[in-house]
């Protein structure tokens, strides 16, 4: 069964990009517009991976990450964070909340797929 | 990989890039009125970032240059160590503007030059007064990861992960392999810190390990392999610099086995019971989809096709005996209420909330104001009211129009209206809402109102009939000929006397009224009612003749049966009739259009008339026959064949035959251009 991988983004062009991109790469996708939804889809079934972005409305990508890391099924699944270079604050606060770790925007495909391979792999 | 072709998403992140720019018009409308939540700075934040991203995907450098500005200054708003001065705002909105011509180019396949070197400057200008330059991490981060020359070919990695180190997903045997593909890998685990078994906590990470890598790279392409785990780690990378012979590390060699076991481990507690839940989860993340318009169009046409057939079914069972088919008329029965159901559901599809108009004037009203050194606030009520795509898009002109109208000529200076008694700030209030089976949008003002005596003068000075006694709402609609206008001087915002006149025939074309309400000293209000859609239209339908003729039902008042004694003729042939006190031109619809009358209705006086209103006038027609009453399904004729006057469409029986939908603004408009 392939593995399956969870992307979270409020913005649909780059949701949908990633998640085509996993798809090409053999993965199960599904997809979440904020936080909220990424959790409660999180908490009905278990993915491998989750990869969020940042910045969302209702619940941001840091409390994703933090509720997720509180749940059983996902103390060590590897969580990511889809963020830009400048977001080195971020990134800290990422860890704190229980992150893995994060992938850089702009959005490479092959980057993201080598990533995915490699946490979950 | 290289085959991803991610341009297919472009359409997306344009349509998006522009919804984005419009919240954070809002957002930073909002904040400069100070009526901004803790909510919208954010709004406005993640507008600005998600088309960073974006266009930094698409390689779009010029839009993600100029996003990446802005959001630095708003990642500093946010923080609060930048207060949102007028400033700041002027420049954020200048930045939408040209961020908006931006993705327009690139959207239309022009190369992606740069924006706006003035708008450059203001927001450069504005970051260099920061008080702290967020910029130079990064900077930082490409110095550490160019590669340097003459770098050592082998490295001494010490790693001892902190116990917690599975706790955020990572993994030493990750970090292995990721080394190995840098060069030669020798491991060596330390298991010293291990503890006795039944002090074992299995979640936790106890091993050291110590590589020893062959590999002619960087410190600091090393230290990214260990760049997620830094904190929860000891790490040091010493650089060997001779390189010794190939002497194996003493044992235990651990490529991979020793450390695949906490891994193990720690995904065990999660496998119970999560596949059999895998295949629930699968409904849609988003609540809304993208349909290209021609497609819902396509199912409004097939549903208006049904319709049809249904209505057709429905005239041929009348004549079938109910009790020997009376499951066969139940049927059908169900089947019309299907149908309708089926027809609302699929118009429905095209409604949407007249906000779509309404947020785009908060900027226009703003801007306006601020060109004609006038204090405006605008209020909108009923944005969630919906309209059909069709109506939406034509009617943004016309308001456009009206609400600039209503700043430049309605409004008065301020030092003027504080004379007056009157607040200094003006209102300019939008608000739609459903009425009957219409829509009112209403655009009003409480300025200085319209000047009858100065419009009468005007006209009479172009020429056109007029006269003292005309009624308040004739002299208002005069406004609305062409080449009149109220204004004393001609601005570059309106007054050209082009505007009102295309204002009303637009909105009659979407078989539109508009109404006019004014007091002097007290402002004006303009009326527009428009149909729910364009699609579909209740109708009258009635015979003359072997014609049948549709009547929207939204003109019609009454269908009457005169008594021969209540029509008058005047002079030679004009008819008037007169219903409760009231004479109303009176037309025969067979002479109209040149059709027969029967020979029976021809020679009995007492014929039936069908009374109309449109624009606050009134118009009774002879017919007939009434047939029914029903909802129509409109073909264009001007798009079939072309325009023909008093006709302003067609549609199909049920019978099959064609039936035109009658003009009855036209009709009336005609008929009272002929008396005046």
């Amino acid at each position: 069964m392939s593995l399956k991988i969870l992307t979270v983004d409020d913005s649909a062009s780059m949701r949908q990009m990633v998640a085509f991109t996993l798809r090409a790469a053999g993965y199960d996708v599904d997809e979440a517009s904020d936080g909220r939804i990424a959790l409660d889809k999180a908490r009905g079934g278990k993915f491998n991976c989750v990869v969020a972005d940042v910045n969302m409305p209702n619940m941001d990508g840091i409390a994703l990450i933090r509720e997720l890391r509180q749940l059983p099924d996902y103390r060590f699944t590897p969580l990511l964070m889809l963020t830009t270079e400048a977001g080195l604050d971020k990134k800290q606060e990422g860890k704190a909340a229980g992150a893995t770790g994060w992938i850089v925007k702009p959005f490479d495909p092959d980057q993201l797929v080598a990533t995915i391979k490699k946490v979950t792999g | 990989m290289a085959g991803i072709d991610l341009s297919r998403f472009q359409a997306t992140f344009f349509a998006e890039s522009r919804e984005g720019l419009a919240a954070m018009e809002t957002g930073l409308l909002a904040l400069e009125a100070g009526s901004a939540d803790a909510e919208t700075i954010h709004t406005v934040f993640r507008g600005a970032h998600s088309i960073k991203g974006g266009a930094a995907t698409f390689g779009l450098r010029a839009i993600a240059d100029t996003t990446h500005r802005l959001e630095t200054l708003l990642d500093q708003m946010r923080g609060g160590k930048r207060t949102a001065d007028a400033a700041t705002i002027d420049a954020l909105l200048a930045a939408v503007d040209v961020l908006r011509g931006m993705l327009a180019r690139a959207e239309a396949g022009a190369p992606d030059t740069h924006g706006d070197a003035a708008l450059d400057a203001r927001l450069a200008a504005l970051l260099d007064a920061a008080p702290a330059s967020a910029d130079a991490a990064p900077r930082a981060d490409v110095a550490a990861t160019a590669p340097a020359a003459g770098a050592p070919a082998r490295w001494r990695i010490r790693f001892a992960p902190h116990a917690g180190l599975f706790l955020s997903g990572n993994d030493p045997l990750r970090i292995a392999r990721e080394l190995a593909e840098l060069g030669t890998l020798r491991t060596r685990c330390d298991l010293g810190a291990l503890p006795p078994l039944r002090e074992l906590e299995p979640t936790q990470s106890y091993f050291g390990y110590e590589f020893e890598l062959d590999a002619a790279t960087t410190r600091a392409r090393i230290a990214d392999v260990f760049a997620w785990v830094d904190g929860e780690c000891e790490l040091s990378i010493e650089a060997l610099d001779t390189v010794p012979a190939p002497a194996p590390l003493p044992a235990p060699e651990t490529p991979s086995a020793p450390l695949a076991a906490p891994s193990v481990v720690a995904s065990a507690p999660a496998a119970p019971g999560s596949d059999k839940r895998a295949g629930e989860t699968h409904d849609s993340s988003d609540n809304s989809i993208r349909v290209a318009t021609g497609k819902v169009d396509a199912l409004i046409n097939l549903v208006g096709e049904l319709v049809i057939t249904q209505a057709m079914l429905r005239q041929q069972s009348a004549q079938l005996d109910p009790g020997v088919h009376d499951r066969l008329l139940n049927g059908l029965a169900q089947l019309e209420r299907n149908t309708r159901d089926l027809q609302e559901a699929v118009m429905g599809v095209r409604m949407l909330p007249v906000e779509f108009v309404f947020s785009r004037f908060p900027r226009l009203v703003r801007d306006l104001g601020a060109r004609l050194g006038k204090k405006v606030r605008l209020r909108t009520s009923g944005e969630g009211t919906e309209l059909d795509k069709g109506v939406i898009e034509r009617i943004v002109d016309p308001l456009t129009h009206l609400v600039r109208n209503a700043i430049d000529h309605g409004l008065e200076a301020p030092e003027q209206r504080a004379a007056a008694g009157k607040d200094a700030t003006g209102c300019v209030t939008l608000a739609a809402s459903h009425q009957g089976g219409h829509i009112v949008i209403e655009v009003s003002d409480d300025g200085r109102g319209l000047d009858r005596a100065r419009i009468l003068a005007k006209a009479a000075e172009r020429g056109l009939v007029v006269s003292d006694a005309m009624s308040d709402a004739d002299v208002w609609q005069l406004i609305f000929h062409p080449g009149l206008s109220t204004a004393d001087s001609i601005t570059d915002v309106s007054g050209r006397g082009v505007g009102m006149d295309v204002v009303k025939q637009n909105i009659v074309s979407l078989g539109g009224v508009v109404e006019i309400d004014s007091r002097p000293g007290r402002g004006m209000r303009v009326r527009i009612r428009l149909p729910l859609t364009l699609a579909i239209l209740d109708g009258m339908s009635v015979a003359v003749g072997s014609e049948t003729f549709i009547l929207p039902l939204a003109y019609v008042i009454e269908a009457l049966q005169p008594s021969r004694d209540d029509v008058r003729s005047i002079g030679g042939r004009s008819r008037v009739l007169r219903v409760r006190d009231e004479h109303l031109p009176l037309l025969p619809l067979a002479d109209l259009f040149g059709v027969e009358r029967r020979p029976d209705a021809a020679v009995e006086a007492d014929g039936l008339v069908v009374v109309l209103e449109s624009e606050g006038r009134k118009l009774a027609l002879e017919v007939d026959e009434l047939v029914g009453q029903q909802q129509v399904v409109v073909k264009s004729i001007e798009s079939n064949y072309r325009r023909v006057e008093g006709i302003s469409g067609a549609t199909i029986l049920g019978d099959g035959r064609v039936a035109l939908i009658v003009d009855v603004g036209g009709l009336v408009r005609g008929c009272s251009a002929h008396a005046a």
